[in-house]
């Protein structure tokens, strides 16, 4: 097979673990993966983001071998996989809700792997408990499956599916069936156990806070395709369309007119406000365009007396407002009866006197807290 | 003075749950089996009943005879004993073959499209339909000398006499292999649909080929559903009268044959009775080992439902 187009005009990444290139998944006559491109670094944890039916989980399939590809390639560490059996590859997978062998002791699932590879069996009995040892789980050695709580089963799944030593390891929904409450410490005794390994590691999850918590890169994807793809922070900060600014936490999304660019800043004439919006990064959109912009609940502060300055702030009525403990979440009804929404610390909230419902307010942002949406 | 609480003197609903069943069980097995039993042993006599009371009041005295002519001569002659080795064998290799035939055919049925699998179950359910006698003529019909299959291989020159299979062993295996693979399909295809598929995908992602993870995550998972289907074709073939009777030979020794002739041939009923009551007890034993294979299940589901 010859290089693909994506290999030719991309070089490769001397960091370059994995690499997806073209990657297209067609049932019948529903794409579900259209052309993916991606490169994952060695020991990198990398989340793919999106919502059911984007195509994550098609895209993890293939990856695990489960799939065939209609047309595309994946590269592990040199080695084209894109056809050899999911027996054959160095790659493992925690399946979501983890389906551990329930006819099985925990250490017979962890060693079934190791098994099948034909390792004797004094090594096998080695690596098990090395592996139940690493997620703390070698004194349930003789349970089986239906003994255990999910996050034991969580921490099974896993050591069954690390005990091969798999150059990558694949991720679906690795919290979709623990409990909300636990979630979040789980995912960072997660991240240690990867680290501590030292695994490639591709997730596949539709929980944003999740790929935000785990991950080193992540990709979110809609409609089989990658639309953004970088660092957490990076795409949280500079989402590149609406599509990603609403599905990466949520945002306040307005429309304008570029009317000034500068070298250090635009100015966008916005319907929505009564004074204009001053952006001091990245603008590559020309003059007159019309634009999206966001910006995040919490780059919104809340104030009772009017802004200095001309730019970068509007008035408005508090319509709704939520307290959640650590912050308050406001509706404010601008002028312009567009409706946006504001976190406010609880700190900040008590040296303004908490406003209540009805009441008049100033909202404002700094010129680096909106962002321009290409798209 | 405290009234007791209504859950003290009105039944659960758990308890009229269970009434039933067991009323019905006590009418109709229990009862039926302790008359059976109380014949056993009787005597043989000349009248109607045809067999003697076990208590009688003659002198002043009331006397009990338990008779255990029936159950002497059961273990005396070698006949009866050879039936019953007989019957169990033949029930036995009936059950294997049913698990050989059986599994790939409710595998098959359970992995097809859900569209498909359900023509392919009314296929297994539809000779419910006719009646066994009929089924069990047509197989008659089917390996006469003179019968279908015969005519065929020797218009076909397969063969040139003849094969001997009407009214020999052979001919009793393939009845009784047909009458009972339904019982025997239905329960494991209910087992292997049911099954998770993606343990297998979980076996091929840790380096086990299709047939690996067939024989190490699918077969020890449908095991259940082998025993209560084994268990389903294995009790009713040990007594099984019909299929012997129709198609094998004088020398096809089964139980069920026994106790009719013991019945409406000898009229001896006390010696049906007791060939009976052996043929029972020689049933409970796998019946019991049924039956704490499926508690032991059971507690394994409640357990798994806990955690």
């Amino acid at each position: 097979m010859s290089e693909s187009r994506y290999a030719a005009q991309h070089p490769a990444d001397p960091d370059e673990f994995v690499r997806v290139a073209d990657l297209v998944k067609i049932f019948g006559d529903v794409v579900a993966v259209r052309s993916v491109n991606l490169s994952v670094k060695r020991n990198e944890i990398f989340a793919l983001l999106g919502s059911s039916g984007c195509g994550k989980s098609t895209l993890l399939r293939m990856l695990a071998g489960f799939e065939e590809a209609t047309s595309g390639q994946i590269v592990l560490d040199g080695e084209d996989i894109t056809s050899v059996p999911p027996y054959r590859r160095p790659v493992n997978m925690m399946f979501q809700s983890y389906a551990l062998f329930p006819h099985m002791t925990v250490e017979a699932n962890v060693a079934f792997g190791l098994k099948q590879e034909g390792v004797d069996r004094a090594e096998i009995h080695d690596r098990v408990f090395e592996a139940l040892d690493l997620v703390q789980m070698a004194g349930y050695s003789r349970r089986k499956p239906h003994q255990l709580s999910g996050g034991q089963q969580q921490r099974v799944a896993l050591a069954r599916s690390l005990v091969k030593r798999p150059k990558l390891l694949l991720l679906d929904e690795p919290m979709s069936a623990l409990d909300k409450q636990i979630r979040q410490k789980t995912q960072i005794e997660l991240v240690k156990i990867l680290e501590q390994v030292g695994v490639t590691c591709i997730m596949v999850t539709h929980d944003q806070e999740e790929a935000m918590t785990m991950a080193h890169r992540l990709a979110v994807m809609t409609e089989g395709q990658i639309v953004q793809c970088g660092t957490p922070q990076d795409v949280y900060a500079f989402p590149n369309s609406r599509f990603v600014a609403g599905f990466i936490g949520s945002t306040n999304l307005l429309t304008g007119t570029i009317v000034v660019d500068e070298p250090d800043h635009v100015a966008i004439e916005c319907a929505e406000l009564t004074r204009p919006l001053y952006v001091s990064h990245g603008v590559s959109e020309p003059l007159g365009m019309e634009v999206h912009v966001s910006i995040r609940p919490e780059r919104l502060v809340v104030s009772r007396t009017q802004p200095e300055g001309d730019y970068n702030w509007a008035h408005g009525m508090v319509s709704h407002m939520a307290w959640m403990g650590s912050y308050a979440l406001y509706q404010v009804r601008l002028d312009s009866g567009k409706i946006v929404e504001a976190s406010v610390p609880s700190l900040q909230l008590a040296q303004i006197d908490a406003p209540g419902i009805d009441e008049e307010i100033f909202v404002r942002w700094d010129a680096d807290s909106a962002t321009v949406l290409a798209s | 003075m405290k009234l007791p609480a209504p859950r003290d003197w009105i039944p659960s609903g758990r308890t009229l749950a269970v009434v039933p069943p067991f009323l019905w069980l006590t009418l109709f097995l229990l009862v039926p089996f302790l008359l059976v039993l109380k014949i056993s042993f009787a005597e043989l006599q000349f009248g109607i009943p045809p067999y003697t009371a076990l208590a009688e009041f003659k002198d002043e005295a009331v006397q009990f005879s338990l008779h255990l002519r029936g159950y002497i001569l059961l273990f005396t002659d070698s006949l009866y004993l050879a039936t019953y080795l007989s019957s169990l064998k033949m029930a036995a290799v009936t059950t294997v073959c049913c698990v050989l035939i059986g599994y790939p055919i409710a595998y098959y049925i359970a992995r097809s499209s859900p569209a498909v699998r359900n023509v392919l179950l009314l296929g297994v359910i539809l000779p419910f339909w006719t009646s066994l006698l009929l089924r069990v003529y047509a197989w008659v019909g089917i390996l006469r000398n003179d019968g279908l299959l015969n005519k065929l291989l020797m218009s076909l020159g397969i063969i040139s006499s003849p094969l001997e299979i009407y009214r020999t062993d052979l001919a009793v295996y393939i009845g009784l292999v047909y009458a009972y693979l339904p019982f025997f399909i239905l329960p494991l295809y209910a087992n292997l649909v049911k099954m998770d598929l993606r343990l297998l995908e979980v076996a091929y992602d840790l380096g086990a080929r299709p047939w690996q993870a067939f024989w190490r995550i699918t077969v020890p998972l449908s095991r259940p559903g082998v025993i209560a289907g084994a268990m389903l074709v294995f009790i009713p073939s040990v007594g099984e009268y019909v299929i012997p009777e129709m198609l094998g030979g004088a020398d096809t020794l089964m139980m069920g044959r026994v106790m009719w002739n013991e019945f409406f041939n000898n009229a001896d009923w006390p010696m049906a009775s007791a060939v009976t009551c052996v043929m029972v007890l020689l049933l409970l034993v796998p019946l019991a080992l049924f039956q704490y294979n499926q508690v032991r299940q059971q507690e394994a589901a409640t357990k798994g439902g806990r955690a």
